[in-house]
């Protein structure tokens, strides 16, 4: 209670608003991230108290977590890496003209993540960081292996399709200089491919530009279909959420967990959205817009980008770049992070945590208000949108790595998306490939290099030994599953 | 999806089957030079670890894989579907109405930068494609060039191509 005496000022709450309103932007933004919006904000606040510089920091982060989720339901391109998961069924349901659906349904789900987030950190903070400090390069990889694995079976798609996609995503996350050793691999001497594909560019292109081309092929009949678009939604949408409670409470451990041990929210809300496939009644509908596909990866991205603060908080390891971006924050304003900042300025750390109560308050009252807006946003006739969707997605292309190579390249991914969505080769396995690609090439090699190439090391303790072994049984369980279902036809004579 | 095996198709166009051969042939080619790439880097462990290529070669070498298999899938759909189309001539014709011109934007942005470029492209594709009176297609065009020079150069200070001829210089930006 101390803290939020010291951040229910008026000063900071304005401070609060705006924060929210500019995270949102970023977050709508494809290619000015969350990390990137904090960056290029962070020298407005030197001359702010560091509390109500932090304030205004994190609602940054919240706005942006909350924001990435509008351009992927709406039109299909995701704003930020972790919201890829909440296109897959989001925006089929805003082709359904169930926009404001939707969109209630992500930014409640992110609210409630992001609040047992908080919660947590509030209570079990330190005791929950030495968890962390246990992580590992075998840890890690078997945390994206189990994702890679959560993703694989689920596919509809011809098999061998799913295994070229993720292959071609793996690929391209090779290209440029090896990590480990410093070698160039795959750039052919072209200078231009030596900053490799950055997924962001891939994801523009395939979902964005791929998905214009897509629906300029029947003729131009954009599907903005005209949706109810009042508070009633709102409200009605709420009604159902309840129903959801188990995807919820699954997404969230899987959110928290993730956030804390620095998977980030990206693996997490693809884990959450494979596992609520799997486990959910309607699961063989999922990616045709069912409220469930988009629940499940927007909880889980939201506690996982909250609980990533906690490591920041008390042991000074950021968990996503976002809260690495903040620490650098912290250090300018010459706060320590570590386990003596909870003691020696506690009107600092509980002034944060109070704001992230408030901040996420602050959130959810804004887009909910705009969902009306957003949604108004897809009765805009196609030739119009479309040229502007294009230019957005030029400009996002361009602001990842300030390169005009890249624009191309979302071109050249526009073409390919658009051949592999009439193929049916999945897209989500590429995307996922390529965005934990590197990461867990590293991690994979950094525990070949402890364990001098004993594949051993993934089953060396509990810890990493359970999510390996976690990790298999996701990747068999079609198998497996189809076995059981034999058993049982079997036991019962037809 | 679920065309009748036995109709005459209404329109031409390119067949799904040889699209399906082609993708197949294209990720091919891509798994091989993959494969090449990270042979000649080095695919095997060394004495500190695997070697730089070790795990895109194995990478490449599943897709090779896994473009044979759909190559053959491929082959295989004349008997099950005939007549089934990729796209049609009509439709294609409408998706290279959005490609090109947007290539023509993207070589546009090196001229006069991205501004300029994007107003041009807005204006043009609501006035050839939406049929739109050029007096709404420009405002909207200049409308959307405007926000975004006022969020990036102004707010974010994150600077956009100009081009090589750089109309805004005018405004010292």
């Amino acid at each position: 209670m101390y803290g939020f005496s010291v951040v229910l000022t008026p000063y900071n709450l304005v401070l609060m608003f705006v924060g929210v309103f500019l995270g949102i932007v970023v977050g709508v933004l494809p290619g000015l991230g969350g990390a990137n919006g904090v960056a290029i904000l962070l020298p407005l606040t030197f001359s702010m108290p560091p509390t109500s510089a932090i304030v205004m920091l994190s609602c940054i982060y919240w706005g942006a977590l909350f924001g990435g989720a509008i351009t992927s339901i709406l039109f299909n391109i995701p704003g930020e890496p972790w919201s890829v998961a909440t296109t897959f069924d989001g925006y089929p349901m805003a082709q359904q003209g169930k926009a404001g659906e939707a969109l209630t349904a992500s930014f409640t789900s992110s609210f409630f993540g992001a609040l047992v987030a908080i919660i947590m950190i509030t209570f079990i903070a330190p005791a929950v960081a030495n968890f962390a400090l246990e992580f590992g390069p075998p840890e890690f990889f078997a945390v994206y292996f189990l994702t890679f694995c959560s993703f694989i079976g689920m596919g509809k798609e011809p098999p061998f399709k799913i295994l070229v996609a993720m292959m071609l995503g793996f690929a391209l996350a090779a290209v440029g200089i090896d990590i480990v050793t410093g070698q160039l691999r795959l750039t052919f001497g072209f200078t231009e491919l030596l900053r490799g594909f950055n997924f962001l560019i891939a994801v523009i292109g395939l979902f964005g530009i791929g998905e214009i081309l897509l629906s300029m092929e029947e003729g131009l009949s954009f599907s903005g279909k005209t949706a109810k678009l009042n508070m009633k939604i709102v409200l009605e949408t709420w009604k159902k959420l309840p129903r959801f409670w188990g995807t919820a409470i699954r997404s969230t451990l899987i959110g928290c967990w993730l956030g804390i041990t620095p998977g980030g929210a990206t693996p997490a809300s693809f884990m959450a959205y494979g596992i609520a496939k799997r486990t959910s009644k309607n699961g063989a509908k999922f990616g045709t817009g069912e409220l469930e596909g988009v629940i499940a990866p927007e909880i889980a991205n939201n506690s996982a980008g909250t609980s990533a603060l906690l490591p920041m908080l008390a042991l000074g390891i950021p968990g996503s770049p976002t809260a690495a971006v903040l620490l650098g924050g912290l250090l300018i304003w010459g706060l320590q992070p570590g386990p003596l900042l909870f003691v020696e300025q506690k009107e600092f750390v509980w002034g944060l945590i109070a704001s992230m109560y408030l901040g996420n308050i602050a959130s959810l009252i804004l887009v909910l208000t705009c969902v009306p807006f957003f949604a108004a946003i897809l009765r805009i006739p196609f030739s119009i949108i479309a040229p502007v969707i294009v230019v957005i997605c030029a400009v996002g292309a361009f602001t990842v790595n300030n390169a005009m190579g890249d624009i191309w390249y979302m071109l050249i991914f526009g073409a390919v998306g658009y051949a592999f969505k009439k193929l049916d080769y999945p897209l989500a396995p590429l995307v996922l490939a390529l965005v934990l690609g590197d990461a867990a090439e590293s991690a994979f090699r950094q525990s070949m290099l402890i364990s001098q190439g004993d594949m051993r090391v993934f089953f060396s303790n509990t810890l990493v030994g359970s999510i390996t072994g976690l990790a298999l049984l996701a990747l068999f369980w079609p198998l497996i599953a189809r076995l059981i279902a034999r058993a049982r036809g079997n036991a019962r004579p037809a | 999806m679920s065309e009748q095996g036995g109709r005459t198709p209404v329109e031409s166009g390119i067949s799904q089957r040889s699209a399906e051969l082609v993708v197949a042939l294209l990720t091919f080619a891509f798994g091989l030079t993959v494969v090449i790439a990270s042979y000649r880097l080095g695919a095997h462990w060394a004495s500190d670890g695997p070697q730089a290529g070790y795990f895109p070669f194995y990478v490449g070498l599943m897709i090779c894989i896994g473009s044979i298999a759909n190559f053959v899938a491929g082959l295989r759909v004349r008997a099950a579907v005939p007549t089934k189309l990729f796209v049609g001539w009509q439709g294609l014709r409408r998706v290279a109405a959005v490609f090109v011109p947007a290539m023509i934007y993207v070589a546009g942005i090196y001229v006069v930068g991205i501004y300029v470029s994007s107003l041009c492209y807005i204006a043009g594709f609501m006035v050839l494609l939406g049929k739109y009176r050029l007096a709404k297609s420009l405002a909207i065009g200049f409308g959307v060039s405007f926000a975004l020079f006022m969020m990036f150069e102004i707010w974010f200070q994150v600077l956009l191509p100009k081009g090589a001829y750089n109309i805004l210089s005018f405004v010292g930006h």
